[in-house]
């Protein structure tokens, strides 16, 4: 049976667009079908919004990629209707260890507090991940859903206009153009479309190289994140083991400053590493090996007129923490809703600039902390060095230093603390609720509070009387009745209520709080509703 | 607010100084460095205040 990334998941098949006599104009064109152009395709074509989404490619990504999903990209891929595949066949995890040498001088658990529907993460293959968003793509399609998957269609020329993008694109068939309302650069790290249009892509470049491998091997060993400092088998610099489904291993060497990158690469080499680490006996077959130095950048602003960059293309980080992939996905959750109602004439233009504010929020919150690990684990200078030796001497028998251990930070949603969009806030509710923040999820007996949420706006209301719905304008905005008796485990009520009686939240289609209050007044909810849809 | 105190708070200031000079007899350069960063941290964990922490920094890179 072939793999997965060799199977031709979407082939080149002719457009008529590409017989058209002019070109075609469409509302939204995504430029790289990667996880992050997938996952904005999948929204908006749910919200009814016709996509066409281009790949130079017609398969999923290869090589040695992400591994991690968190639990905020499962809220969001449950709201697009494919987190159950995933979280299936995904590897739960909780459990790490850290050694220094051969010592463990720390064990975590990353399994945080009840009463949430998914994990803290998964692990499974970057290609899995695609495949299964293909697969939704494949069942909306069936379902007459707006989505047009173009593969071995590579944009190579745009020309920005004030109220278009006109795309040029290379095909087995030569090269045709079409018009794009907006066009969402999804293209990767190496964006094409950021090098057309000349911006920078700003921030800094770690020296040292990391071998990579993933390798498929049946071992006995619990689904746990194991990070070695200095271990006898690479010394004076760190490895990584981590489980993902089927056996496969990601093993993941630090090689440091001056290598020889072809000497490191070869398998024999390779193959006398992964001996020396996992004992001269294991059996395991290579399955990808690739050496990388890692970015922590980003673009300046995200949105150039009707242009909008997401994911890699707007931000790169080090993979410690596992922020990549994890925020490109709350990118398209952010600019997905944003984008619909601009072209459903129900918001202005300028909701779109409130992507950038929060996007870049979050991406400077994902650089800081990935940079952060990324300084850790490869200490730049002596004395940086020399303390981090100190932590981890003293994590062994000292609970108060294990804190300071950094071998990756848990990937967790960024707050749009400041943001434009946020309303009104209330005295006395928990600070983990408020505007801006992702919603968190609660258990409601046999159901949970994050799959009632999200797709549009919602007044959430505990023990508060509202209306069922309320047009706000032509936008909706349909109640969420709840009672804080709804959830014996009282997780709702202390994390919506504190020492309050009742509450009422509004809530974005992306999940986030918008504003909230102590009871219902229809004025501040109209107000609020306006706010966050830059009418106000 | 908490300040740091750089009045004189120390016991019998000789012996402490000895003591700390003495901790460190015997050691290589390098594990006389260890050392100092892990008392450091000892140290900070033990006043915990970060506005305190700054304060100590300040002082330090201009005494
Ligand atoms: C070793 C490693 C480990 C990682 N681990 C994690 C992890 O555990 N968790 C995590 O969240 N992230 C992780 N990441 C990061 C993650 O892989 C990326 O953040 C993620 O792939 C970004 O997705 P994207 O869709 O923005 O870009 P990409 O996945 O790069 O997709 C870009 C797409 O654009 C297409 N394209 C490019 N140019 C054109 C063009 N001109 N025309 C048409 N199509 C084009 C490409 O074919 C490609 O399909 C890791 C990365 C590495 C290298």
């Amino acid at each position: 049976m072939p793999q997965v990334w060799e199977v031709p998941l979407y082939p080149y098949r002719r457009s008529a667009d590409q017989d058209a006599r002019a070109p075609v104009r469409h509302p939204v064109v995504i430029v790289g079908a990667g996880p992050v152009g997938l996952v904005m395709a999948i929204d908006l074509a749910l919200g009814g919004v016709p996509v066409v989404l281009l790949d130079e490619n017609d398969r999923v990504s290869t090589g040695s990629r992400a591994i991690c999903f968190a639990k905020r990209t499962l809220e969001i891929l449950d709201r697009l209707g494919c987190g159950e595949p995933m979280v299936d066949k995904g590897v739960q995890w909780h459990a790490g260890r850290v050694f220094l040498d051969r010592r463990q001088v720390y064990a975590f658990d990353l399994l945080p507090e009840g009463g949430h529907r998914r994990p803290a993460f998964i692990n499974l293959q970057q290609y899995r991940f695609e495949a299964f968003l293909v697969e939704r793509i494949r069942a909306l399609q069936a379902e007459g859903r707006p989505i047009d998957l173009r593969g071995a269609n590579r944009v190579f020329a745009i020309d920005a206009r004030d109220d278009h993008v006109s795309v040029t694109i290379d095909t087995p068939d030569g090269p045709y153009r079409i018009e794009a309302d907006w066009l969402i650069a999804c293209d990767g790290a190496n964006s094409p479309i950021r090098t057309m249009l000349g911006l920078e892509f700003l921030g800094r470049t770690f020296e040292d190289n990391f071998l990579i491998a993933d390798i498929v091997m049946a071992a006995d060993l619990p689904s746990e994140r194991r990070f070695w400092f200095d271990p006898p088998f690479n010394r004076g610099q760190s490895a990584l083991l981590h489980r993902q489904p089927d056996n496969v291993w990601r093993v993941d060497f630090q090689l440091g400053r001056d290598i020889d990158k072809a000497e490191e690469r070869k398998p024999e080499n390779v193959i006398r590493r992964l001996r020396a680490f996992l004992g001269e006996k294991a059996e395991f077959e290579l399955e990808w090996v690739s050496i990388y130095t890692f970015q922590c950048r980003r673009m300046a602003r995200f949105r150039h007129g009707r242009i909008l960059f997401a994911g890699d293309a707007a931000h790169q980080v080090s993979p410690f923490g596992a922020r990549g992939a994890n925020s490109g996905i709350q990118d398209a959750d952010n600019l997905g809703w944003k984008l619909r109602l601009v072209i459903d004439g129900k918001a202005p233009g300028a909701l779109i600039d409130s992507y950038d504010f929060e996007r870049i929020q979050a991406a400077d919150e994902n650089i800081l902390n990935s940079t952060r690990s990324t300084d850790f684990i490869t200490p730049k200078s002596a004395v940086s060095r020399l303390f981090r030796d100190a932590v981890l001497e003293l994590a062994e028998h000292r609970a108060f230093a294990r804190p300071l251990v950094n071998s990756g930070r848990l990937s967790l949603p960024c707050t749009h603390d400041g943001s434009p969009l946020n309303g009104a806030d209330a005295d006395g509710l928990p600070a983990r609720t408020r505007p801006g923040a992702p919603a968190a999820d609660a258990p409601l007996g046999e159901d949970w509070l994050i799959d009632r949420l999200g797709g549009g706006f919602q007044l959430v209301t505990i023990d508060t009387p509202a209306p069922d719905r309320l047009d706000c304008d032509g936008i909706g905005v349909e109640r969420v009745a709840l009672s804080a008796a709804d959830d014996p485990s009282r997780a709702l009520a202390e994390r919506y209520l504190g020492p309050a009686d009742g509450a009422v939240y509004l809530v974005r289609p992306d999940q986030h709080v918008a504003a909230r209050w102590r009871q219902f007044d229809e004025a501040e909810v109209r107000a609020a509703v306006a706010r966050a849809t830059a009418r106000q | 607010m908490p300040e740091l105190i750089t009045q004189p708070n120390i016991d019998r200031p000789d012996d402490f100084y000895a003591e700390l000079i003495g901790l460190h007899e015997g050691l290589a350069r390098q594990e006389s460095d260890a050392l100092n960063a892990r008392l450091i941290l000892l140290l900070a964990n033990h006043i915990g205040d970060r506005e305190v922490l700054r304060q100590a920094m300040r002082a330090a890179r201009r005494p």
